[in-house]
């Protein structure tokens, strides 16, 4: 079937719910209203209001008594509105969801999915385009994954419903509805940790994740008939990295570029960067180059533009590196 | 009649044993002997354990300890008057809690000598392991009851927290998800009149703690926390209704921390002697004594059995602790289900000579 992300990631919600009666959808109008971006549609008049919970407003309570469920017994899948707004709930992420595991020596386990509406440019309102995944990876004990396509969404969202750690699930709210592809009906999952080769090429790696994976292919494109060729990696998952296909492609190509919608510093390009200078520093032909987010406030929806990386800036950043 | 009284709330306060030991006829819950003499034995050894704690702290022998003295009652009331299908989910000052639901002595002060291996609680005791950040815990009672109830389980979720964690924000959220849910659960509030150097009356400007639950849709009740049966009775009385579908009720004990926060801090530097003394004379174990010796439980052999028994254990655990070896490769081990390369890496470098 043709699919947009929406549409592949409530068919994968369905599909878990009738399979394992232990899941249970929790957020803020995920029930009747069907979640703001309408992910939970229709969940509510099949599964009831037990399974589908319309909770209280509070991302700390929401993520607070989805451990407790998935200590319990549940599998629960937490929606928070937007990821701008989980800060609220980050305390019960860092003090406890990241942490039960290790420090109750796998007594306590917490298998359950945080669904994060993250990424910009949809002209949104502050605090609705924030892009901090970083805060999530630099956390040991979860994982954290961030889809590009439709296809992906669901084999990675059925993948973090089997897995036995608490998985962050970011999702890219510019690519909801960008664009339809094959998707299959039945239940498949796509491996966590795996990065996926976009497109292969010789001259120059770019790496990417989320949102940014799919812009970034129109300036590959371009780049291609500048006669660049690009390797485009889109990670998936963020962690646990993909460390050894980003280290087979910079042995390739000798020349990165890093491109992601969060801030500059201490984005994961930083750690990327870094991980590239410990691992394969006498492949580089050129710095490793990063665009990205500015170091500053997310603008406003009128001035946004300048904030996210677009198209020329994602070629000019390949095409500085390719000729460096 | 535009402008009416659209609600009244009250608080009920229970006390059964007085400061001396004298039950209330018609209030005393009868316990049968064999109970007592468990209630008696267990406050006994957690105030023996205590103090042998404190000892090994001070003597350099453990990090970093939350003396126990004065709250006994409140341990041991709740989890001898709650079922094995119950779930308790302890702060770090009702550590106690794990032994006796039946984790052997030396595992619960294991965390408090620096290691982990103190937090591996079997499962099947159904104790969570207890927070360090404050109040974080209840919210896990309240997703848990939810758990346990869609699970077809009746069993109650009995949550601790104390009077400075009822500022917190978990503890709002928790109490209104609680109220909503209608989620068999039983907060108990340990106020204990200070929250390290500040005092209660600094946390809120309620009355009293328990009429916070009326607020999110439910009843509390304060009950004299120093008074084991009234601990018990009215943590049972929670717990039966949990179980019985009739949703959350909040327990609110008045008792006292008698010694430190931690061993990091010295009571002297914000509170009186006349404080302490008042409290001192309202002790929890010295009335239950004072009522079962009434009742002929207690006379001074049974005393001395009860404390030989309790220094063997002691022993025996301080021995067990001492000795015991936790892995260094678990703190790597247990980040995820299954290592990651990039842990396997960091593991190899962090050992290798």
């Amino acid at each position: 079937m043709k699919a947009n992300m929406v549409e592949a990631l409530n068919l994968c919600l369905k599909q878990e719910m009738e399979k394992d009666n232990s899941v249970v959808v929790m957020g803020e109008d995920v029930g009747i209203d069907g979640g703001v971006f309408r992910v939970t549609e229709g969940l509510n008049a099949k599964f009831g209001k037990d399974r589908v919970i319309d909770s209280p407003l509070s991302e700390n309570g929401i993520i607070g008594t989805a451990i407790g469920m998935a200590a319990l017994g549940l599998r629960p899948i937490a929606e928070i509105q937007f990821q701008g707004f989980d800060y609220e709930g980050y305390h019960q992420v860092i003090q406890h969801l990241a942490r039960m595991r290790n420090r109750t020596r796998g007594q306590i386990t917490l298998p359950m999915v945080l669904r994060l509406p993250y990424s910009g440019g949809i002209k949104a309102l502050e605090h609705h385009s924030e892009s901090l995944e970083s805060i999530y990876i630099h956390l040991p004990g979860l994982k954290v994954i961030c889809p590009a396509s439709p296809y992906d969404a669901k084999g990675l969202l059925a993948a973090a419903l089997d897995d036995p750690d608490p998985v962050i699930f970011f999702e890219p709210k510019r690519l909801y509805r960008a664009f339809k592809e094959e998707v299959p009906e039945e239940r498949y999952t796509v491996d966590i940790g795996k990065a996926k080769i976009v497109k292969e090429g010789d001259d120059v790696t770019l790496i990417s994740w989320g949102a940014m994976s799919y812009v970034s292919m129109d300036a590959v494109a371009e780049a291609e008939t500048q006669g660049v060729s690009v390797e485009h990696i889109d990670l998936r998952t963020l962690s646990p990295c993909d460390w050894d296909t980003i280290m087979d492609s910079v042995n390739k190509t000798g020349r990165v570029v890093v491109v992601h919608e969060a801030p500059k510093t201490l984005g994961f390009g930083a750690e990327i960067a870094a991980r590239i200078a410990e691992k394969a520093l006498l492949s580089l032909e050129a710095p490793v180059k990063r665009v990205t987010g500015w170091d500053i406030t997310i603008p406003y929806p009128k001035e946004e533009d300048y904030y996210f990386p677009d198209k020329k800036r994602i070629l000019k950043g390949i095409l500085e590196t390719a000729k460096f | 009649m535009p402008r009416t009284t659209v609600y009244e709330g009250k608080v009920e306060y229970l006390q059964i044993l007085d400061k001396d030991g004298n039950a209330d006829a018609e209030l005393d819950p009868g316990l049968p002997n064999e109970l007592l003499d468990r209630m008696y034995r267990f406050m006994v050894l957690g105030r023996l354990w205590d103090h042998k704690c404190l000892m090994l702290q001070r003597t350099g022998r453990m990090y970093t300890y939350a003396p126990l003295e004065g709250q006994e009652a409140i341990s041991v009331g709740s989890v001898l008057a709650s079922k094995p299908e119950d779930w308790h989910f302890p702060t770090y000052r009702e550590w106690f809690i794990y032994h006796i639901r039946g984790a052997p002595l030396h595992m619960v002060n294991l965390t408090w000598m620096g290691m982990e291996e103190g937090m591996r609680i079997d499962k099947s005791l159904r104790v969570f392991p207890y927070a360090v950040p404050i109040a974080s815990q209840l919210p896990h009672a309240v997703g848990g009851a939810y758990a346990l109830r869609m699970k077809g389980e009746k069993c109650a979720c009995i949550a601790y927290c104390g009077d400075g964690g009822t500022s917190e924000g978990d503890f709002h959220d928790a109490m209104n998800f609680a109220g909503v849910w209608n989620a068999p659960c039983v907060f108990v509030i340990s106020n204990n009149q200070w929250a390290i150097s500040v005092p209660r009356k600094n946390q809120t400007n309620s009355e009293t703690l328990a009429q916070k639950a009326l607020a999110y849709g439910f009843s509390g009740i304060q009950v004299d926390g120093n008074d084991v049966l009234a601990v018990y009775r009215a943590i049972k009385e929670a717990a039966d209704a949990a179980r019985a579908g009739k949703g959350p009720r909040a327990v609110e004990c008045i008792t006292y921390r008698m010694g430190p926060h931690t061993t990091a801090d010295d009571p002297k530097k914000y509170r009186s002697d006349d404080e302490v003394l008042y409290w001192k004379e309202r002790d929890p174990i010295k009335r239950f004594r004072a009522y079962l010796e009434k009742k002929g439980v207690w006379n001074e052999e049974y005393e001395k059995k009860v404390h030989d028994e309790a220094d063997k254990l002691i022993e025996d655990a301080v021995t067990k602790a001492e000795a015991f070896k936790q892995d260094p490769k678990d703190m790597f081990k247990y980040v995820y289900a299954a290592m990651t390369k990039n842990l396997e890496e960091q593991m190899k470098e962090c050992f290798e000579d």
